[in-house]
């Protein structure tokens, strides 16, 4: 007879590990460390150096437990020791409180006690692990270490060496996951110390993140030193909407002002990790300089402060007059700064009135068919073998992405292929760089990769991140390039990284042109030609943004009247007549949509600066104004209905999921991208073509308005290789006139060997003379000759 | 000169060829670099990072764990005082306090003609020799007060110029490894099989 | 037994000579001479037969591994994972064991015995590439290893295809720049790839699996892999007649310190015992000037101390472990009836303390803890709890019972070694080793050094209850 056990026909992991933690029967996987499956078991290990995001160093030996061995207990370091089927761990006896009491006095040895005048107070590991596992009293009677201090060892991020417990956690962060180590240990045994270079300075775009994973006080912050004590602290979970990666936050706010964010570990997205623009900008939303009231502008051309009725009313009159001769005389252009709810908002509003002209990218972006194109979310695109980047510097322009790639990179879990005009951040991790010159790259994709690369991609898994690599080309070249890769790998599937906070969720929302009606860069030749009566401008500003400073300018001015939703008086916001201030991030609440599609929850910290309010809450109110009603009462009633009307966002319905890890959106039915002969893009008379990417920092408000990141902008400049410059027959720092058919702007010149010979790398929105003016929308590529001053 | 000379940046490649990876070669050309200038600059820091593909700080962190680097000029000659246990058993304590008399100069420090730098050091290696020190890393042994002085005089007068060359200075010999002669060095993920003499056959 | 003024240290005997049969010729390191004493014969003979079989006769003979863990090298070659490749040897050559030196002797003496040696296990354990890492202080060795191995690539024993065979392998000649620590092997794997020489913990950093660059690699001592030129021309058998079952062949011990004939001296594993090293004329010849002997440190400045009760123990790891100590890399530091038995315990912990990496806090903090307070015994202000707040902290670098040996007179029963430690190498624990020494068989010289501290007993007054 057989009898069946039925718990025989259940699948078995063999993966699963079984141990016992202080007698708790305690599953893991092979491979989990001891202290890892203790923290899932609720048994909580002592730690200083151990970081679940880095490999662990086994140096600070808090850690200490005992394992049950052949020969009695053992005592090992649960931070480095994998689980074992069967095993016997113990973190609570005698000769282990011992140990853990025995190391924590070692480490409070050299360490100061200043703990009154010390940043970390009340939210300090060393000073809770002290507390909760340390021996109460110290025996050390010896003079202390002394070191100066603190010193800067960048512009942001101080170092006090004498809090110092020499855990590594910084130095390994610098050189494990940011790639940027230059700060390490140096000297020797009691006299080690973490330092940079000397005169070097530790300017990695991720320094604040080693300040955050500091367990003590010795990494400290410039924009929060001082500013509050842990325990005077508010704070709520957010979403990062500095750029698209959407990177998991809390904000922090100390009587009614920001004063801190911190990342939040999420697996999907950051790992707890933010970029310095992303956790120090809290700064620019508490500047002076913020719009607090409404301004209309008088017969002088002056902005005046207003009302709210009186400047919804002037508002509500121009659209209802442009109306009246036709919906196409009223355009929006914006939204992606937002959220999702003020996108919808404005796109119900917009459908009410029917305007179709509305578009929440800045002519800088792609095509919103790559949105249709098999997507894969951030965890998908590392997972495939292959990373192909068709990109910018992700490492300038969404950094937490580019940390992302790299770890699997260094990892050799994948392959990266980098397709670009300019070596990236990347280019130190990728396993091919592919060097094309701009508007090359679909030619030379068509013309047929190399064998090895072919052989890698069509191996296995491929995922496509894709972006505008250069401002200076068209987006018509990137789709392209994008059409011939799919054709080499149709498996691939794509992951597109438009930069802007919330240009996917605003584009999803509605904010995308409708019914085949202009987009940005048509609304603002139309608006040149006088064809858009009525302009808004939803927290955008196409003077600094639009890749074409003279169709901007042309728009703007072609423009009878400009409607401005914003938060500072940008170049464009003083171009208009009726200037509405918006409440800014950590003043509302909603969600917001990364560049993979997830959806996550944003959420108000402070009141807005004086009477600013939410985009969503003004599109009702104009609504209103214009006898519509868009059925809007509460932020929540927009998600709702957001989550009905547009089937993508329905997942969005589940508000609980909306925080912590967030929803990823419903994905379109995919489509194929049709190939096309691409332009030969030959060269002309003209010398060099343009390079341009954003820089972390640059002109933008985020930066502009933070003091602490404000001097971080390297500034206008036009960079060749050092070879070319021989041929310009200057030397490096001088001024040079660059050439361009439209304009010709005057820079100073630099060199890198980075730059590809017969190019030139312009950074895009820098302080100084603009380099956009010589840039054409309409063109595939930006020629230009670079020539001594005369 | 504080950058390596050209004839040295061959000699560096030279080196740093015979590693898998090129960060191996870092403490080899710091002697190389510390060979030509007598100490580590901080130049030289920069340019052996950029040689090995490193970033200064990790130079720098590398370099300051190593004894035997110095990152301001020493004398002529560092004078190496064991004083473990086998040596101070054998009087390395009175033989310290003689040469600091004789000299002048208190240990970890330099005479004023720059040509001694009088250093305190760990177990050279030498313990059934007590007490030993080492001029420019080449040994005296059992060593006694009479011995330092002629040492000392002999130094200052040049007689020992074969035999101790400057600072820096090591093994008067180097290796090497005739192109047609070395296998190469591969980096670890470029090979994939075995070495071809572990086909259970001898080899020869 | 005579000394030879061209080898300072090295005193040959009327013994078995394995690895120093050369040191009695002047020209003992050029090629000429090796050749000229069977010189490369051993790797043609390792080189007629199957990788495997050489590996196998090296397992057979247990060579025990010299740098003192004690690791039969044979045994540690066959721990690399199948099919994993490549695999590297790395030669640590960076001795610098407080009373400890013979590798030095031999890279001086010898060159091409040690890199024969290294062809030898490149061949029968399939390994690619050979990095020799020398002390950084040695430039005499790292003069003669040099020419050794320019001669040797000259020659064709070295390099590209090995006496016309299809075994090829590169040694690379590498060089330390002064730290102690990096002689621990896993340390020496990060010093070999140019970063700081901080030990990396066991497991999962077990050499042979995960080493060099992340890839199987075996660290052998330089005297282990000098032995071998000898095993493979003598056979298993020669070599195995020599010594124990359990310690077969020599070993070279430097014993250094208050005897009359310090030196180098190759003997005989197992068999000999301290007190034929110590007091044998064939060796030491006794404590000098006739003194008595009050103690001695038997194996490295990291073991703890034996005394006279000990000296009958043979050159046995099985026996000595026991005993309280360890054999470690064969070197006794020898302390007659004269010696200031606390300062001499300082010197040991200043060198332990000053060579910490600075990685484990224990080590790093405690070390030099002890070392400011064994400084402070030692000239005479200390107080009687330092002498308790010195095991305290030593406690906190090895908790539970440290070993010790047994003392008659202090009617003292041994703790066996080894310790437990809370940190990764045996660099923190060597700080405590010897003042836990001293102070358990020489606990009245300390109390003679210290003031009695008086606890006056406060009361307050006035706190409300």
């Amino acid at each position: 007879m057989t009898t069946v056990d039925p718990t025989n026909t259940t699948h078995v992991d063999p993966n699963a590990v079984s141990l016992t933690i202080n007698g708790k029967s305690v599953s893991a996987r092979k491979g989990d460390l001891i202290i890892a499956a203790a923290d899932k078991a609720n048994e909580f290990i002592p730690r200083f150096c151990y970081h679940p995001r880095m490999a662990p160093a086994g140096m600070c030996r808090q850690c200490l437990v005992e394992v049950e061995g052949p020969r009695g207990p053992m005592m090992v370091v649960s931070c480095m020791t994998p689980v074992a089927e069967g095993q016997v761990v113990r973190t609570e006896t005698e000769q282990v409180k011992k140990a853990q009491e025995g190391v924590l006095e070692l480490l409070l040895a050299n360490h100061p006690l200043d703990c009154p005048v010390c940043d970390k107070g009340g939210e300090c590991p060393l000073q809770d692990q002290a507390f909760s596992h340390g021996p109460g009293e110290s025996r050390y009677v010896e003079e202390k270490r002394h070191y100066e201090k603190p010193i800067a060892i960048s512009d942001n991020v101080f170092l006090d060496r004498e809090r110092c417990i020499l855990c590594d956690r910084c130095t390994r962060f610098a050189d494990e996951v940011a790639g940027d180590a230059l700060i390490s240990f140096t000297s020797r045994g009691n006299n080690t110390q973490v330092m940079t270079f000397p005169d070097e300075p530790f300017s990695s775009y991720f320094s604040g993140n080693t300040v955050q994973i500091c367990p003590v006080g010795a990494l400290t912050a410039k924009p929060y030193r001082f500013k509050a004590r842990p325990w005077d602290l508010d704070q709520v979970e957010s979403t990062c909407t500095t750029c698209s990666v959407g990177c998991r936050t809390v904000v922090q706010s100390s009587r009614d002002e920001l004063v801190r964010y911190q990342g939040v570990d999420i697996d999907p997205v950051n790992w707890g990790w933010l970029c310095d623009k992303g956790r120090f900008n809290f700064e620019a939303i508490n500047s002076e300089d913020r719009l607090s009231t409404p301004y209309l502008k008088d017969a002088h051309g002056n902005h005046v402060a207003t009302t709210w009725s009186s400047a919804l009313e002037t508002a509500a009159r121009m659209i209802r007059t442009s109306l009246a001769t036709s919906p196409e005389s009223v355009a929006i252009i914006g939204g992606a700064r937002g959220t999702n709810e003020d996108a919808f908002a404005w796109a119900q509003l917009a459908d009410a009135i029917g305007v179709d002209q509305r578009d929440a990218q800045l002519a800088d972006g792609l095509p919103a068919e790559v949105f249709s194109l098999a997507q894969a979310t951030i965890d998908e695109a590392m997972a495939a073998q292959t990373i192909i980047l068709l990109a910018p510097d992700l490492k300038e322009e969404l950094p937490v992405l580019h940390l992302r790639i790299r770890d699997v990179a260094q990892k050799r879990k994948a392959k990266v292929v980098e397709i670009t005009s300019r070596p990236t951040g990347l280019t130190p991790s990728a396993w091919k760089s592919v060097m094309v010159e701009p508007g090359k790259a679909a030619s030379t994709i068509r013309a047929g990769l190399d064998q090895s690369i072919l052989k890698q991609i069509g191996s296995g898994t491929v995922s496509v991140v894709v972006g505008r690599m250069n401002l200076a080309e068209s987006a018509e070249s990137v789709v392209l390039a994008l059409a011939e890769i799919l054709h080499v790998a149709p498996q691939a599937k794509v992951l597109p990284v438009l930069r802007r906070g919330n240009v996917r969720g605003a584009i999803t929302a509605g904010l995308t042109p409708q019914r085949g009606a202009a987009d940005t860069a048509e609304i603002l030749a139309l608006a040149a030609a006088g064809k858009i009566d009525t302009l808004v401008l939803l927290g955008s500003d196409p003077l600094s943004d639009v890749p074409d400073a003279d169709l901007a300018r042309r728009g703007l001015a072609g423009a009878r009247n400009i409607i401005s939703i914003d938060t500072f008086m940008t170049p464009s916001t003083s171009q208009a007549d009726v200037v509405l201030p918006a409440a800014a991030y950590g003043e509302k609440n909603g969600t917001t949509t990364n560049l993979e599609g997830r959806i996550s929850n944003i959420a108000q910290k402070i009141t807005p600066a004086g009477t600013a309010r939410p985009d969503w809450m003004i599109a009702v109110e104009l609504a209103s104004a214009l006898g519509k009603d868009l059925g809007l009462g509460s932020v929540e009633d927009v998600t709702a209905k957001l989550a009905k009307t547009v089937a993508q966002f329905a997942p969005a319905a589940d508000t609980k999921a909306l925080r912590h890890d967030g929803v990823v959106m419903n994905r379109l039915t995919p489509i194929t991208l049709n190939r096309a002969e691409a332009p030969a893009n030959d060269r002309n008379s003209y010398d060099y073509r343009i390079v341009s990417f954003r820089k972390l920092y640059d002109s933008g408000i985020s930066t502009a308005k933070s003091p602490s990141l404000v001097t971080l902008a390297i500034g206008a400049t036009v960079v060749v290789h050092p070879l070319d410059l021989d041929r310009i027959g200057v030397q490096a720092g001088a001024h040079v006139q660059v050439i361009g058919e439209k304009a010709t702007v005057v820079l100073p010149v630099s060199t890198s060997e980075d730059v590809l010979r017969g190019t030139a790398w312009l950074p895009f929105n820098q302080p100084g003379n603009d380099a956009r003016e010589m840039f054409d929308v309409n063109a595939t590529v930006v020629d230009v000759r670079i020539e001594k001053l005369s | 000169m504080s950058r390596l000379t050209d004839a040295n940046v061959v000699i560096a490649k030279e080196i740093i060829a015979r590693y898998p990876r090129a960060k191996s070669a870092l403490i080899p050309l710091l002697h190389l670099s510390q060979e030509q200038n007598g100490y580590i600059t901080r130049e030289a820091m920069v340019q052996l990072g950029e040689l090995v593909g490193v970033t200064s700080a990790e130079v720098y962190g590398t370099a300051t764990f190593y004894e035997m680097f110095r990152f301001e000029p020493v004398g002529k000659y560092l004078i190496n005082m064991c004083g473990t246990m086998s040596c101070a058993l054998m009087g390395a304590g009175e033989l310290m306090h003689h040469a600091e008399h004789k000299l002048g100069v208190k240990a970890g420090g330099t005479t004023d003609d720059g040509m001694f730098t009088l250093a305190h050091a760990e177990c050279q290696a030498a313990c059934t020799e007590a007490p030993t020190l080492q001029v420019n890393y080449r040994y005296r042994f059992r060593v006694t007060p009479a011995d330092f002085d002629s040492l000392i005089d002999d130094l200052r007068a040049g007689k020992l110029a074969d035999e101790i060359p400057q600072h820096g200075v090591l093994a008067k010999v180097r290796q090497r490894i005739p192109a047609d002669k070395g296998v190469g060095a591969v980096a670890p993920e470029d090979v994939t099989e075995g070495p071809a003499w572990l086909d259970g056959k001898p080899a020869l | 037994m005579s000394s030879y003024p061209h080898a300072p240290g090295f005193v040959a005997g009327d013994r078995p000579k394995v690895v120093t049969s050369r040191f009695e010729y002047t020209d003992s390191f050029t090629i000429d001479r090796y050749l000229a004493t069977d010189g490369y014969t051993a790797i043609r003979k390792a080189l007629s037969k199957p990788a495997a079989e050489v590996h196998d006769e090296v397992k057979g003979a247990t060579v025990l591994g010299r740098g003192g863990a004690g690791f039969p090298a044979g045994t540690k070659w066959g721990l690399t994972p199948q099919n994993v490749w490549p695999r590297y040897l790395v030669v640590n050559g960076d001795e610098s064991e407080p009373g400890t030196y013979k590798d030095r002797l031999l890279m001086e003496r010898d060159p091409h015995q040690l890199i024969e040696g290294c062809l030898i296990a490149c061949y029968a354990a399939g390994l690619s590439q050979c990095f020799l890492y020398i002390r950084g202080e040695m430039a005499l060795a790292q003069e003669r290893v040099a020419t050794a191995l320019n001669e040797a690539y000259a020659a064709g024993y070295v390099g590209k295809n090995v006496l016309g065979s299809k075994f090829s392998v590169d040694i690379v000649l590498h060089w330390g720049a002064g730290a102690y620590v990096v002689g621990e092997e896993t340390a020496l794997i990060e010093s070999l790839e140019g970063n700081r020489g901080m030990p990396r913990l066991k497991p999962p950093f077990f050499p042979a699996a995960n080493g060099l660059y992340g890839q199987p690699t075996i660290v052998n001592n330089v005297e282990t892999l000098a032995n071998l030129p000898w095993l493979i021309n003598n056979g298993v058998e020669a070599y195995t007649a020599i010594g124990t079952k359990t310690s077969p062949g020599t070993r070279m011990v430097a014993v250094s310190g208050h005897v009359k004939r310090p030196g180098v001296y190759e003997i005989i594993n197992g068999i000999t015992t301290f007190r034929d090293l110590l007091y044998g004329e064939e060796f030491c010849g006794g404590i000098r000037n006739g003194n008595s002997l009050k103690a001695f440190v038997p194996g490295g400045g990291s073991a703890p101390w034996f005394t006279p009760d000990q000296l009958d123990l043979p050159f046995e790891a099985s026996q000595v472990g026991p005993a309280g100590s360890m054999l470690g890399s064969g070197a006794i530091m020898v302390m007659d009836e004269t010696t200031d038995i606390p300062a001499a315990a300082l010197t040991l912990t200043h060198f332990y303390a000053h060579e910490s990496c600075g990685k484990c806090t224990p080590c790093r903090e405690g070390g030099t803890w002890l070392e400011r307070i064994l400084t402070r015994v030692v000239n005479g202000t200390g107080t009687d709890a330092d002498l308790q707040q010195l095991i305290e902290v030593g406690t906190s670098i090895c908790p539970g019972d440290f070993p010790h040996a047994s003392n008659e007179a202090l009617g003292l029963a041994a703790v066996p070694f080894p310790y437990k430690m809370t940190t990764i190498c045996f660099v923190g624990p060597s700080a405590y080793a010897p003042i836990h020494s001293a102070l358990t068989l020489f606990r009245s010289e300390f109390e003679a050094r210290v003031t009695k501290r008086i606890t006056i007993p406060v009361t307050a007054v006035g706190v409300a209850q």
